[in-house]
């Protein structure tokens, strides 16, 4: 087991080194230069000079690349263009709200559509069954920003119930676990738990449908099992690709709330992002980027070492 | 014979989806304690219906089942809930066909054992699996010790089938249901699993009902063998005179198409045809419009099944004291 466990890390290595490469330079195949967004566009050629040697454009890419990697590992990203603060910091205090709101939605969602997938796949091709993926199939094709402008009309302005913008009472300031902070939470979180409630009803569903008609299940039965007990060798059975679908879902919930975040003006890495891409500030945009790849990076390799403690066919061999 | 341990009386089981497939049809059958009986014939002739039915274990929301079947007493089709739990592997077990199908592939063999054990009565942890890894010694499963900690595909099939019977066994079944137990294994292995099933069943006094297309293993455990054909009993009675003096055209016809010494040299004679669409049985017999024999009354009237000594036959033709030149 321990040596899987290293042999996954080791994997993890040159993956994330990629990623380093791809987000670094995938901003400079982006059109626009990030001097237009600090310098007026008739400045004179030796202040441009004077900006591009301060923040090292006047060198070569890959020795940028070189730079900014090794500062990265430091765990310096630079500083942002347009505000001029640390990215490292931005980036840190976004992604702890961005955090908060994906864990949030990743529990709703993964909760929800467990509970309704094994409800549609043990009462299969019934109106419950029926009911459940017709839900699963609207969450994951509405579009959420509107999703989210819908639920700000019906509980925020026509019942004021939650509060329509930013993490906490006045402005985004520190998080705090009570309930007038909680009541923010609301709306944002239920409204990007969509996607994932869905995609994971879905699996859930098929999953425990095809578990059913297994012959090992007859065979539980057969031996006495209650309902109960056989729900729990159903639910481990499952298990495993049901964490692979969730972890590869909170990975996108990491990144992929860019549209609810700004509809919500949730300070969050998607709301940094943003502001980045229309700032053209590109160590802000490069750090955050980073920050989420490796996300994923990291996500991967957790739901790779947990899957063959729960499966025993997987790793062994 | 005390009174019968199994009584089955006009069982009729019907499967209805997008066709409606009758899978048994008045099917009777009784089994004294300690007995075993065969149930032969081919794929589809009803044979892992009858003891799916007697287990219970057809998604009720698509079979409708009539009839009566009493098992020690308890009327079966009445069970529910925890009556219904404490009868499935207390009073009858099953072996399955495909061991490797039948275990929960993410336990270990022990672990599993050891559930039924702690379920069924009520014992902690540790005594459990104290009986699993005892059972596992039983049915000579070598390294028990290991084995018990082994997840189903760490085994071999022979082994698996092994463990399947230690773990039918556990909780001291009175019945032990064994669908088809060899058909998925080698065939040196089928004998040592067929030689273990009756030494364990000589040992325990439980009675078994043993279904197989094979009529050798059934020749080899039965005492008692009941043939079925298209969801009815054709003809049953004691081995030697069932083997020796088949009565039926198709017992005959499944006897004949198995190979033998005596056949040797000659080709086999296989039954022409095959079996009735179980959505669109004939009228009268169902085996008339593969049958030799055939009149038109076969072909209207279902004919009924009748005690003949030992034997009961269901058969307005039946074959008799024809027995073959050997």
């Amino acid at each position: 087991m321990f040596a899987y466990i290293l042999k996954r890390l080791i994997y993890a290595i040159p993956i994330a080194l990629s990623v380093t490469v791809v987000s670094f330079v995938l901003v400079y195949l982006a059109p626009g230069d990030p001097l237009n967004a600090i310098a007026p566009a008739d400045a004179p050629e030796e202040v441009i000079q004077a900006l591009k040697s301060a923040y090292g454009l006047d060198k070569p890419v890959p020795v940028q690349y070189g730079l900014w990697l090794m500062r990265a590992v430091q765990g310096d990203l630079g500083l942002s263009i347009a505000s001029g603060r640390e990215v490292t910091a931005e980036v840190l205090s976004a992604v702890s709200n961005t955090l908060l709101l994906a864990g949030m939605a990743a529990a709703i969602g993964v909760v929800l559509g467990c509970i309704l997938g094994a409800l549609a796949g043990y009462r299969h091709g019934t109106w419950i069954d029926k009911a459940a993926t017709a839900l699963s199939v609207v969450g994951v094709s509405i579009p959420h920003y509107w999703l989210g402008l819908v639920l700000t009309i019906l509980f925020s302005i026509w019942l004021p119930w939650f509060p329509a913008m930013g993490a906490g009472p006045g402005g985004s300031g520190e998080w705090l676990w009570d309930l007038e902070h909680l009541r923010y939470l609301v709306l944002p979180a239920l409204t990007l738990s969509v996607i994932p409630m869905g995609i994971i009803t879905r699996t859930v569903r098929a999953l425990v449908a095809d578990m059913l008609g297994q012959e090992f299940v007859t065979a539980l039965r057969a031996r006495g099992l209650s309902g109960g007990a056989v729900f729990r060798h159903v639910a481990k059975n499952t298990a495993p690709t049901v964490l692979a679908v969730a972890g590869l879902q909170i990975g996108y919930l990491m990144g992929g709330s860019i549209l609810v975040e700004t509809v919500f003006a949730w300070p969050g890495t998607g709301f940094l992002l943003n502001t980045a891409i229309f700032q053209r500030d590109i160590p802000l945009l490069q750090g955050t980027i980073l920050v989420l790849c490796m996300f994923f990076v990291v996500l991967n390799l957790l739901v790779d070492i947990l899957q063959p403690l729960i499966d025993p066919r997987m790793g062994r061999s | 014979m005390s009174a019968p341990l199994v009584s089955i009386q006009d069982l009729t089981v019907q499967f209805h989806g997008a066709r409606r497939a009758s899978a048994l049809n008045q099917v009777s059958l009784e089994l004294g304690q300690g007995e075993v009986l065969g149930l032969l014939g081919e794929s589809g002739s009803g044979k892992s219906v009858t003891l799916r039915t007697l287990l219970r274990l057809h998604p009720e929301r698509h079979t409708r089942t009539a009839g009566r079947i009493r098992v020690d007493g308890q009327d079966v089709l009445a069970l529910r809930g925890r009556e219904l739990d404490r009868y499935r592997g207390g009073t009858v077990s099953m072996v399955f066909q495909e061991p490797g199908l039948a275990f929960d592939p993410v336990y270990t063999i022990g672990q599993q054992i050891s559930e039924a054990v702690r379920v069924h009565e009520g014992v902690d942890q540790a005594t459990a699996a104290a009986r699993a890894l005892a059972m596992l010694e039983r049915v000579q499963i070598p390294q028990a010790r290991r084995r018990f900690d082994a997840y189903p595909h760490e085994l071999s099939g022979g082994m698996r089938q092994r463990a399947m019977i230690a773990l039918a066994l556990a909780c001291k079944p009175k019945l032990l249901l064994a669908d088809e137990p060899t058909t998925a294994l080698d065939a040196t292995v089928q004998i040592q699993i067929l030689l273990l099933l009756r030494e364990l069943q000589r040992e325990t006094g439980m009675s078994v009902i043993f279904v197989t297309h094979d009529i050798g293993a059934a020749v080899e455990v039965a005492d008692r063998i009941a043939v079925m054909y298209a969801g009815r009993i054709v003809e049953q009675g004691p081995v030697g005179q069932l083997v020796h003096q088949p009565c039926h055209p198709y017992t005959r016809g499944l006897l004949a198409a198995t190979v033998g010494h005596e056949h040797r040299g000659r080709p086999l004679e296989a039954i022409p045809g095959s079996p009735p669409d179980l959505a669109a049985l004939p009228p009268g017999c169902s085996f008339a419009p593969r049958c030799s024999h055939a009149s038109e009354r076969c072909h209207r009237d279902i004919p009924p099944l009748e005690q003949q000594g030992a034997r009961t036959l269901a058969c307005w033709h039946p074959v008799r004291l024809l027995g073959e030149a050997a």
